[in-house]
């Protein structure tokens, strides 16, 4: 689905993304994993067009991106950092980024009811928590179906009610069919979410592979150590 | 390099939405409004309120769009990337936010000129004409300093560093080049300046929109050197063309420029 060949990225003198390539499966949960400054954002925002790769190439549905826009109706995309226009309301917002795509009827608004975000309709964004903020981020990526879901830290800022309510959206989307790509920080998502990870250090990929693959090939017993362990180099 | 009108529109719209809502905006057209206001009401002489509107407007408007289109690309970042996510060229979004934030300001300016003239009984008679180009001079401040403000903030990430050069364009244009240009004239006082002068106001988009003022009010020798020179030069008509046209290359070119930067860059 996604393919990933020789990607790197420069700024300036600092790779942050030195020849990776990479697979990832149509109907899988991939989490991508690595300390602050790994390039995790890079990649991401590679797929998603926002980066230019130094070199490399990236196909999506056999489609090579090339600063084509089309292929983005097929993402979802929940940014780690959630911010809107500040004197528009929510339902304002979510009405603006429906109008952007044609020909869809239906939307997925599950989030919406779940996260109880109708009574917020009419606040204005900039009188919202931080915390609303990312809810109404989460809907956005949902909002169209899209065949491909990327999160960027998407149960940052959330509290546990909401987390696991996106957590549970999470999987019910994988069970139909698409395709997740998520980043975090909690280790304990990842057990629970992902079957393939992605781990990243300083630019360049340590690990992919299932998770019991992870585990097993550092002699660990679980999946921090795990991931601890190859932090440290073994 | 086509870009989809009809999302376009859709992201104009919704800019219109959030920029007229808010308090600077609020304050910039109650700023145009008062002075607008107490400038008639001290005065009846209609060239004297027009220059001093003139004089107002080519101070404030350059000001106020530099440092609001600059804030403005800064503060919305994230939500420039959420939008990018979407399937919009980047071409669009940015051609969208860019009229989105100076079809407000320039209605802001237009509402608050307009009103005090209406409801006062001032007669502007055979100055109308005068009028009309300050609105036109107004508009192009706008466009043209905010099309600056963008490229600027495009360029540089630092947010501190682009506000910065911001305010030092405005004051560059509005300040220094004046004295440099008096400078020049003092020390090159023997030799004939009159060609090399207006090659140099061409490089100003403030001192253009005043000569297309002063040609219009007749007034060019009262205002200042380059004015008078100007009008001596050419003819007014000719010399409004030439300052017109010059003013539509100051909003094209950094706009265009600072367009390139945006579908270029890495968010």
């Amino acid at each position: 689905m996604i393919e990933i060949r020789d990607l790197s990225k420069k700024f300036g003198s600092i790779d942050a993304l030195n020849n990776i390539s990479l697979n990832i499966r149509k109907g899988t949960i991939t989490y991508l994993v690595g300390p602050n400054a790994s390039g995790k954002s890079t990649l991401i925002k590679s797929i998603l067009g926002l980066v230019k790769p130094t070199s490399g190439l990236i196909t999506i549905d056999k489609e090579v991106l090339n600063g084509n826009y089309l292929y983005r109706a097929k993402i979802g995309y929940m940014p780690q950092v959630a911010n809107f226009p500040e004197n528009l309301t929510v339902k304002e917002i979510l009405n603006m980024i429906k109008s952007l795509r044609d020909g869809i009827i239906t939307y997925d608004e599950e989030l919406i009811s779940q996260f109880k975000l109708e009574k917020e309709f009419d606040k204005r964004l900039k009188n919202l928590s931080g915390g609303t903020k990312q809810k109404v981020n989460a809907v956005i990526a949902f909002l169209f179906c899209s065949e491909i879901l990327i999160l960027d830290e998407p149960t940052a800022g959330l509290d546990p009610v909401s987390s696991s309510i996106l957590k549970d959206k999470i999987i019910g989307e994988n069970k139909k069919g698409k395709t997740v790509i998520f980043t975090s920080h909690i280790l304990s998502e990842l057990e629970e979410l992902a079957e393939d990870v992605i781990f990243l250090l300083e630019g360049e990929i340590r690990f992919t592979g299932t998770i019991n693959n992870l585990i097993s090939s550092t002699n660990k017993h679980n999946l921090e150590r795990a991931i601890a362990s190859i932090m440290n180099g073994n | 390099m086509a870009i989809n009108v009809n999302i376009l529109a859709k992201i104009i719209r919704y800019q219109i939405h959030d920029i007229s809502r808010s308090f600077w905006l609020f304050i910039y057209t109650l700023f145009f409004l008062l002075a607008s206001y107490g400038l008639i009401t001290f005065s009846s002489d209609a060239p004297k309120v027009l220059i001093s509107l003139m004089n107002i407007t080519l101070i404030i408007i350059p000001l106020v769009s530099i440092i609001f289109g600059t804030i403005y690309l800064y503060n919305n970042k994230d939500y420039i990337i959420l939008m990018l996510s979407q399937p919009i060229k980047r071409s669009t979004l940015y051609f969208g936010l860019y009229l989105g934030l100076v079809i407000p300001l320039i209605l802001s300016f237009l509402i608050g000129i307009i009103i005090p003239i209406v409801f006062s009984k001032i007669d502007l008679g055979e100055h109308f004409d005068v009028l009309i180009f300050l609105f036109i001079a107004g508009i192009f401040q706008t466009v043209i300093f905010v099309s600056i403000a963008f490229w600027i903030s495009s360029v540089y990430e630092n947010r501190m560093l682009g506000l910065g050069l911001s305010i030092f364009s405005w004051l560059s244009f509005s300040v220094l080049y004046d004295g440099f240009l008096l400078i020049m004239i003092h020390y090159f006082q023997d030799y004939p300046l009159e060609k090399i002068l207006i090659g140099f106001s061409l490089f100003n988009p403030i001192d253009l929109a005043r000569i297309l003022l002063i040609l219009k009010l007749d007034i060019a020798a009262l205002m200042g050197y380059t004015g008078a020179v100007f009008q001596k030069f050419f003819n007014t008509n000719l010399g409004i063309i030439i300052s017109i046209l010059s003013l539509i290359i100051w909003t094209v070119v950094p706009l265009i420029l600072g367009k390139r930067r945006f579908a270029k860059k890495d968010f």
